[in-house]
Order: structure tokens, then C-alpha cells, then sequence
């Protein structure tokens, strides 16, 4: 749609977002300015009541028909504004031609942000201490790492562990304590003694490095996601952010204690190191309780199976709080939850509720990345700042060499031990990813200012690397990719013959390690897989899928996603022309030499066969018959009623592309274009209907020849089709047609109708906020 | 400490070492595991394989020990299956995990490819005769799916006409309803699998250090 409105479509959506954005700016303004000169709330409220009585007192008095009474409403509705502004921001940048491929989001946002806070302070007020470090790391942290980990890689980012874990923990502390140490170095020697610098003391130093040093996965996140690098890369730089919390939460309450208490001692310094191990294992094990907890409880939601994502919030939410009330790593609880909980949730909850606890997640992942941005920047107007050049530059310059020395040692290091060896090109782009961000400012915003009377000029370089960082490191690392030709993201082609050869190379390399004798890291990956599907899904799975292998279930998901996508497509796939040259099942199978060309293969069916076909087909209509009344493939040419022709044109070809894809993998040929009740079946936008699958063993393509008078049976079927034909007269498609075209038959599948009664037990136990079946009708197109 | 001792006759490992591309320590290491899995005997055979306990839990054993009988994996242009290996063969077998080398050049690299997924095509391709047909590639899937528990047959099917029905449209692209796809050929299978990073993926770590002794 917006498309096809053109530029000037764009240019006209762009300025009334701005005249969005100008309004709710203003509404800001007065709302800080009449926060102010209210008197305190109870004060106010008081006065209000004074009022109420004097108004009956008095009878004179009008009665306020129309009340101003900001008060009440005055932290929800500043909430919602910063919302929404930042909501208006994402919609508008993406209106501005062009903007979004130079700039990064992340950039523009610091920018609105700095404007937001420029206006605010222009006007006088002062500006709010918007990222408040509980608001960030209770409220706008959790979803976005939450997403990070529910929908972690969990192939690539255990292949690459070792090599994650290297870079976060040693990396981390090469950083912390290579900045930290330098920069005393230089407060001390390269200033005067009466300077500010050179009463920073070591250890204010090193917590300092060891706030600054740590790679940020929400900047990382937001400026990754752009540039569409390799996997490989893409998971290490990622895996580094989220794994370095651990260090840093350790570091930063080392650091923090010794410099209240003044003495280290040796004791102390080992104590960190165990505090690190149980600081980072404690909180994986967190994030794996609550993980099996909400695993468990996924099992038992097939009767209630609108709150199922509620379930899968809220356990994560508390393995994030559990952590942080030990001070165990509470990003690091949250990932484990998220990876832990994912194969066995989504085993068992309904498909509605999968979309959407994704849905659900990338929302407020966006949102809260958005405000940080935009908080970062209000925050920087808002100050306090202590500009101190040689700190500042001193800062930056040696944050970026302790990266890039790191990294490259490091990989010096790692590829020692690695298959596929790191590049230069891959050190580079590793070490131009450390991104600093918000978690940096508001781990420095948490500094006391009793014990840190240098807060400020902490403040202010946090501040500056954050800046340099996102706006430099950020604009620039899209143009390197493509400059140094750096591997992109293959497209998820996900096929049906790589899943069946992943899992053959799995047991492949199990065996060729057991024959060589030795436990190589495929051995324990099986022991792991075995003891898994034994025990473990047993507990955590309901039902039948529990012991479903994963190619069955991969199969199943590609289907199901098939089956949906044609659907919303617009239902019968296959249009009056010549049928698209792709490959259809006939092709591949073997044909005994009688066989005429393909034009009616008689079904070798057994009768019970075709009564299970029957049956199926039967519930199928009665079930659709509702939903159809408005919409039938055979108007869909001639309707008056219908979407403009362009709808039409879209679909069609959405139409084309959607079979050539679902020839891959439905072991369907494409049904002729009038068999009309089984179009009909499929037009009904509800996975119940198309799920089910006639059962069949031999032949891939039967023939449910409707309208042919000479079996005795068809006929029944006829009046059941004719019963469903009185109901709606004014369609005229319901006529069965006598087939005159070749018909190649429609089965969506081969499978076991036991299997297809679970899967639509699964679908139908699932009706949606409410059992209404009409409330489907939103899907249709 | 133990395994120079028990690297004799190291000259014969020059010719085994270049043929492979192993080290000495590891071809010493492969060689001890080779006398312990044939009990001190030259040869090895199917029943020695059979012995090994860890294979028993894996549902393409018996596709893993024919590619040891091969006589296409021993890049000495054979065909057919043998009754028992030598040394030699084990080791040659056994080069086809080798994790590319540091240095490799895009056409060795290519070459390593190419040999793997002709490790992968013979191991699929019983019958011999250059092409993957839906019964064979039905076979691999049942066995993939052998241990799950419950025999899926229908399921089993279903995926390997899935599955060929893909490589079809890849390979082919445009068909006639009446023609028919004979099978997947060797070119095809390269196709398939273009994106597959094979070169690294199917390999496994050979030790330098003997740790047959640690396990069974």
C-alpha cells in the first residue's frame, strides 16, 4: 500500500508526523510547566475538595463543567508521551527518503533525544532525570535482552562458545584493567598535582575501566541488526555483549567496595575471583530453574491457552529479578531462561500464542531500545557535566586500542584451537563492533557521589565514548562491510534436505568420533540429545509430541507455515492459466510404464480409506460454511464487492510465488483450479481446516472425483455437498463442475489421521479471546 | 610420552602421511586404535565395528560401517564393497573428516568439497549406480528416524518426497507432468548442498596425543 501512494504519499506522512511530534512536543512543555506551579498533590487535592465544599456551600458558584486536573494523571500520561514520541520517531524516520540507510536508527534517536531535552531545558524547566538506573535496568533492559535470548541461535552459539566466552571474560578484563590502569598512569604523571585528575586514585580508575570496557548488547543489537553481517560475526560480537555482563557486574561491586572500604587485600582479590564464577554460574542456573519451571507449566495450558505467553513473561521477568536480588548476573539468567525454556514451550502452546510471545517481544524490544536512545540523548542535555579534555580524549583513544589490541591477541589465541579460523577481516570487524552504550551510562549514573566526587567527569566520558562509539563506529561500519566485501547474512533457506543432512552429519561425526575412540565434543552433543529425549521432554512436553523426532517436527512446522502463508494468500492457488512450470510429485515418482498421461489417475483407495476422507471432509465444510459466505474463489473474478483489481493483481501473484514454494514441500501437486470443495476447505484462513489430512498409503494423488456419476459413493457425497449448496444459493461456485481439465488430484499429505486429530486438538483447542468462530473472520483477506 | 615408542616402521607413514594429509602423531595414534578395534589382527571387518559399543545408539550405524567397506571411498577408483580393510583404507576413510587446512587455495578447497559430499553421495547411494533414487533417499530418512522410538513410516515418506520434490525444482526447475526425475545425481547433490559449508562442517578434531586409552 504505501508503495504505491509514491513519494508524495511519503513526504505527506512525513509532515504530519512531524505536526505529531510538534504537538506532543508542546504538550510536554506545559505539562513539566503546569507540574510546576501546581502546589504539591495534597496540597492540591485538598484545595480541591476546599473547593468541592465551598462550591455546595455556595450556590452561587458554577459548576465546573469543564475541569482541568492534571495531577492524577501526571506520571501515566508523561509515561505514554515519551511512548509515543518515541513510537512517532521510529515511524518517521522511515518516512524520510533515504535517511535510514546513512544514519542509523540509533543515532537519529540520540539526536531526537539531545532536541527533546534541548526544548525542554529551552524552556526553562528542568530537564527530568528520565534514565534513572532503576527504570533502566528493571524496566527497559529485561524485553530487550528477553528477545536476545528467546531467540538465540542456539547452534552457532554453542559451535562458538568457547571462542564467546574468551572474548567476553578475558577480553573484558584485558579492557577494564588496561584502560583503568593507563588512565591512572596518565592522571597521575601527565597532570599537576593540584589538578582534579590526580586525586583520582587507582581503584576509582579501574572501576571506571571496568564500567567503560564492557561491550553493549543493546547498542550492539540495534546497529548489528543493520548491517545483515554473517552469522559467524554476528553471534560472536552478540555472544561477547551478553556474556561480559557477568565480569562486569563483578567487577563493578569489586571495584566499588574496595574503593568505599580503601584496602585490598589478597583475600579480597581471590574472593572476586570465586564471586565471578558464582556470580556468573548462579545466574545461568536461575535462568535455568525459572526456564523448566515455565517449561513445566507450557504443559498444562492446553486448556487455557490465551494467557500461555503471559506464562512465558513473567517467568522470565522473574528469573531477572531472582538474579538481581542475589546480584547474580541477571542478563546472563535471563539468556538461559530464554534458550532453555524455547524448544520445550514451544512444543507444547498453540500456534496463536507463539506469534504472539514473538510479537509481543519485538515490541517491546523496539520500544525500550527506542526510549534508551532517546533517554541517552535527554540525559546528556540534562547533565551534570564536568568537560575535562585530557580525561575525555585520554578515554577514548585508549578504549579503542584496548580493543583492538584484545581482539587481536585473543584470536591469536583462539585460532589455535578452531576449525574455521578467524580472518583479519573478521578481527576487524569483531573489534569495530565493541559498541558502548546505555548500560555503561547508567552503571556510572549509580555511582555515589560521596564516595566518587569525580562522578561527573566519569559522567561526561562514559557519555563521550557512548557517542563516539554509536555515532562514529556506528554510521561508518556499514560502509566497511560492504568495503571490505566482509560475508553477508545467507538468506534462512531452512530446506527440508539441510535439516535431514545436518542431522545425518550429527550422527555421522558421533560415529566416525566413536570409531576413531575418542570423546570428541559430537559424542557428549548426543549423550546430551539422548538423555534429552529420554527423561527430559518426557517431563516438560505434553502428550504425544514429547517423543516426536525434531526432522518430524521441523517437517510439520514447514508444512503448517506453508499451509498458512497459501492461505493468507488468498486461498486456491491455481488460476485458469497454464499451470507454472514447476515440478510436482508425479514427477518423482516412479510410474509403472501402463500408466496413461496425467490426466485422471484413478485412486487405488480402500473404502475405509476413502470413508476417512469423507469424514474429514465433511467436518471440514460444516466447519467453513459460516466463514465463506461472503467470499468465494469464483466471484473473486467477477465480484463488484471485492478490493480494487491491484488487491487482486497482488494476490495473484503472491498466488504464483506461493506455489512454486509449496510444490517444495505440501507432496501436493497444485489442485486443478475447479474442485471447488476442496478449494473451499482451504479457503477458510484457519489452520483447523487445512491441517487435517486425508490418510492415505499408496498413491500420492487421489481423485476425489465429486461430480463423476458412475461410483455409487460420490454420490453420497454429493448430497452432502448439496446440503451445504442450499445454504448459499447466491454462490454459484458450489456447482460441481464435471472436472474437464486434468485434474492431478488434491492431498495435502500422507499422514496418519491420528496424528492430524492431535495436531487439530492442538489448533482447536486454541479458539482465540473468544470461541466465537467468527472472530477468525479478521484473517480473511 | 608413550606414543613414540609406539610408532614403528615410520618410514611406512611417510607415504600413508602424504597420501592423507595427516601428521605422524596422528597416523601413529589412528594406528593404535586400528590394532586395538582389530585385536591385534591385519584387517578389519565388519564384526570388529559391530564390537564397538558407543555405535550401538546410532541410527545410521550400519551406513557408517558399508562406508568402510567401500571400495568409492578409497580414491583408488574401485567399486563395490569389500569383506575386510586394512590399515591403508582405514586411514584413507578417515581423511575425509579432516578439518582444511590453514593455507588452501580456492581450487583445494573446492577439491576437499567435492570429496566429502562423495563420501556423503556413496553413503547414500547403495546400489551404486550414480543416483540418489526416492527409494534410496527414502531408505536414509527411515533410518534417520529408526531410533526416535516410534517407526513413522508414512512420515518418513513424506519428508523424502519433500525433500526430493526440492531437489527437483533446484536441480531441474521446469518439468513436464510426464517426465520423470530419475534421481539425484552427483552434480545435483552438489547443488543442494552449495551452501552448506561442508568443508568445515564435516570434520572432526584428530588428536595428536593418544587418548584411545581413556575410552573404550
Amino acid at each position: 500500500r504505501t508503495v504505491s501512494h509514491g513519494s508524495s504519499g511519503r513526504l505527506r506522512g512525513l509532515f504530519l508526523v512531524m505536526v505529531l511530534v510538534f504537538l506532543e512536543s508542546s504538550v510536554f512543555t506545559l505539562a513539566f510547566a503546569s507540574s510546576d506551579q501546581h502546589s504539591p498533590t495534597t496540597a492540591h487535592s485538598d484545595g480541591h475538595k476546599a473547593t468541592d465544599h465551598g462550591s455546595h456551600n455556595n450556590t452561587g458558584k458554577a459548576f465546573p463543567v469543564l475541569d482541568l486536573n492534571y495531577e492524577n494523571v501526571r506520571v501515566p500520561f508523561e509515561i505514554s508521551l515519551w511512548v509515543l514520541l518515541a513510537s512517532l520517531m521510529k515511524l518517521g524516520f522511515h518516512l524520510v527518503p533515504h535517511l535510514s540507510n546513512i544514519v542509523p536508527e540509533s543515532c537519529l534517536l540520540i539526536v531526537v533525544g539531545l532536541l527533546v531535552g534541548g526544548i525542554i531545558r529551552g524552556t526553562g524547566e528542568t530537564v527530568p532525570p528520565v534514565l534513572d538506573s532503576k527504570l533502566f535496568f528493571y524496566i527497559l533492559l529485561p524485553p530487550i535482552i528477553l528477545d536476545a535470548g528467546y531467540f538465540l541461535p542456539i547452534r552457532p552459539f554453542m559451535e562458538n562458545l568457547g571462542t564467546i566466552l574468551i572474548f567476553a571474560v578475558v577480553g573484558t578484563l584485558w579492557n577494564a584493567f588496561f584502560v583503568g590502569g593507563l588512565l591512572y598512569g596518565v592522571c597521575q604523571i601527565g597532570t599537576e598535582s593540584s589538578s582534579i585528575l590526580s586525586r583520582i586514585g587507582l581503584l576509582q580508575c579501574l572501576l571506571f575501566g571496568s564500567i567503560i570496557s564492557a561491550v553493549d548488547p543493546v547498542a550492539v543489537l540495534a546497529v548489528f541488526e543493520e548491517i545483515h553481517i554473517n552469522e559467524l560475526l554476528h553471534i560472536l560480537v552478540f555472544g561477547e555483549s551478553l556474556l561480559n555482563d557477568a565480569v562486569t557486574v563483578v567487577l563493578y561491586h569489586l571495584f566499588e567496595e574496595f574503593s568505599g572500604i580503601g584496602t585490598v587485600t589478597l583475600v579480597k582479590g581471590f574472593l572476586g575471583v570465586i564471586s565471578f564464577f558464582v556470580v556468573a554460574l548462579g545466574g545461568v542456573l536461575v535462568g535455568v530453574l525459572y526456564g523448566i519451571l515455565a517449561a513445566f507449566t507450557s504443559r498444562f495450558t492446553s486448556h487455557t491457552r490465551v494467557i500461555e505467553p503471559l506464562f512465558v513473561f513473567l517467568y522470565s521477568y522473574m528469573a531477572y529479578l531472582s538474579a538481581e536480588i542475589f546480584h547474580l548476573s541477571g542478563i546472563m539468567a535471563l539468556i538461559a531462561c530464554g534458550a532453555v525454556m524455547r524448544p520445550y514451550v514451544e512444543a507444547n502452546i498453540s500456534h496463536k500464542s507463539h506469534t504472539t510471545i514473538k510479537y509481543f517481544l519485538k515490541m517491546w524490544s523496539s520500544v525500550s531500545e527506542t526510549l534508551i536512545f532517546i533517554f541517552l540523548g535527554v540525559a546528556t542535555v540534562a547533565g551534570p557535566h564536568d568537560w575535562n579534555w585530557t580525561f575525555v580524549t585520554v578515554t577514548v583513544i585508549l578504549c579503542l586500542v584496548a580493543r583492538v589490541i584484545g581482539v587481536v591477541g585473543l584470536t591469536f589465541i583462539i585460532n589455535k584451537f578452531r576449525i574455521v579460523k578467524l580472518t583479519t577481516k573478521d578481527q576487524f570487524i569483531i573489534a569495530y563492533g565493541g559498541l558502548r552504550g546505555a548500560i555503561a551510562f547508567s552503571l556510572g549514573f549509580l555511582l555515589e557521589k560521596d564516595h566518587f566526587p569525580e562522578r561527573e567527569i566519569f559522567l561526561t566520558a562514559i557519555i563521550t565514548v557512548i557517542f563516539f562509539t554509536v555515532f562514529v563506529q556506528g554510521m561508518t561500519i556499514k560502509p566497511l562491510v560492504e568495503l571490505l566485501a566482509v560475508k553477508k547474512k545467507q538468506e534462512a533457506k531452512r530446506s527440508i534436505n539441510e535439516e535431514i543432512h545436518t542431522q545425518f552429519l550429527d550422527h555421522l561425526l558421533t560415529g566416525i568420533e566413536d570409531i576413531c575412540g575418542h570423546y570428541g565434543h559430537h559424542h557428549w552433543k548426543d549423550k546430551l540429545n539422548r538423555f534429552n529425549k529420554k527423561y527430559v521432554k518426557k517431563c516438560l512436553i505434553a502428550g504425544e509430541r514429547s517423543k516426536e523426532p525434531q526432522l518430524i517436527a521441523f517437517y510439520h512446522k514447514m508444512e503448517m507455515k506453508q499451509a498458512i502463508q497459501l492461505v493468507e494468500s488468498g486461498g486456491g492457488i491455481k488460476l485458469p492459466s497454464a499451470m507454472p512450470s514447476t515440478v510436482s510429485m508425479q514427477n518423482i515418482q516412479p510410474r509403472p510404464p501402463t500408466k496413461p498421461a496425467a490426466e485422471r489417475a484413478i485412486p487405488q483407495l480402500s473404502k475405509t480409506k476413502e470413508e476417512e476422507i469423507r469424514k474429514i471432509l465433511r467436518t471440514n465444510l460444516q466447519r467453513t460454511r459460516q466463514r465463506l459466505r461472503s467470499y468465494n474463489r469464483h466471484t473473486l473474478v467477477a465480484d463488484p464487492y471485492e478490493d480494487g483489481l491491484s488487491d487482486l493483481f497482488l494476490k495473484k501473484q503472491k498466488m504464483f510465488q506461493i506455489e512454486k514454494k509449496m510444490n517444495t514441500y505440501l507432496t501436493v501437486p497444485a489442485p486443478p483450479p475447479d474442485s471447488p470443495t476442496m478449494c473451499r476447505a482451504r479457503l477458510a484462513s484457519d489452520p483447523q481446516a487445512y491441517s487435517i489430512k486425508p490418510a492415505l498409503n499408496k498413491v500420492p494423488m487421489i481423485q476425489v472425483d465429486l461430480a463423476s456419476p458412475q461410483s455409487p459413493d460420490s454420490v453420497n457425497l454429493l448430497d452432502e455437498f448439496g446440503q451445504a449448496n442450499q445454504q448459499e444459493e447466491e454462490e454459484q461456485g458450489l456447482m460441481m463442475k464435471p472436472p474437464s481439465r486434468p485434474r492431478e488430484g488434491k492431498k495435502p499429505g500422507e499422514e496418519d489421521e491420528a496424528k492430524d486429530q492431535q495436531k487439530l486438538m492442538r489448533c482447536l483447542s486454541d479458539p482465540g479471546p473468544s470461541a466465537d468462530e467468527d472472530e477468525d473472520g479478521a484473517f480473511l483477506p | 610420552m608413550g606414543a613414540l615408542q609406539s610408532l614403528p616402521g615410520r618410514p611406512e607413514y611417510s607415504d600413508l602421511a602424504e597420501k592423507t594429509g595427516f601428521s605422524f602423531e596422528q597416523i601413529g595414534v589412528l594406528h593404535k586404535r586400528f590394532k586395538q578395534l582389530s585385536h591385534n589382527e591385519e584387517t578389519l571387518r565388519r564384526d570388529h565395528f559391530n564390537e564397538i559399543h558407543d555405535l550401538a545408539f546410532n541410527p545410521i550405524r550400519a551406513q557408517i560401517i558399508e562406508a568402510f567397506f567401500d571400495r568409492r571411498n578409497f580414491h583408488q577408483d574401485g567399486e563395490g564393497k569389500v569383506q575386510e580393510i586394512g590399515f591403508e583404507e582405514f586411514v584413507v576413510v578417515m581423511s575425509h573428516f579432516r578439518p582444511p587446512s590453514d593455507h588452501m587455495t580456492e581450487e583445494q578447497r573446492e577439491k576437499t568439497r567435492r570429496e566429502k559430499l562423495r563420501f556423503l553421495f556413496n553413503m547414500h547411494d547403495t546400489d551404486n549406480d550414480g543416483t540418489i533414487t526416492l527409494e534410496e533417499y527414502r531408505h536414509v530418512v527411515e533410518e534417520l528416524l529408526s531410533r526416535s522410538g516410534t517407526l513413522e513410516k508414512e512420515t518418513a515418506k513424506c519428508i523424502a518426497d519433500a525433500a526430493m520434490l526440492e531437489v527437483a525444482s533446484i536441480s531441474v526447475g521446469h518439468m513436464e507432468p510426464d517426465e520423470f526425475y530419475e534421481g539425484i545425481t552427483f552434480e545435483h547433490f552438489l547443488k543442494l548442498l552449495d551452501g552448506f559449508e561442508i568443508e568445515s562442517r564435516m570434520t572432526i578434531r584428530f588428536l595428536n596425543m593418544d587418548t584411545t586409552t581413556l575410552c573404550k
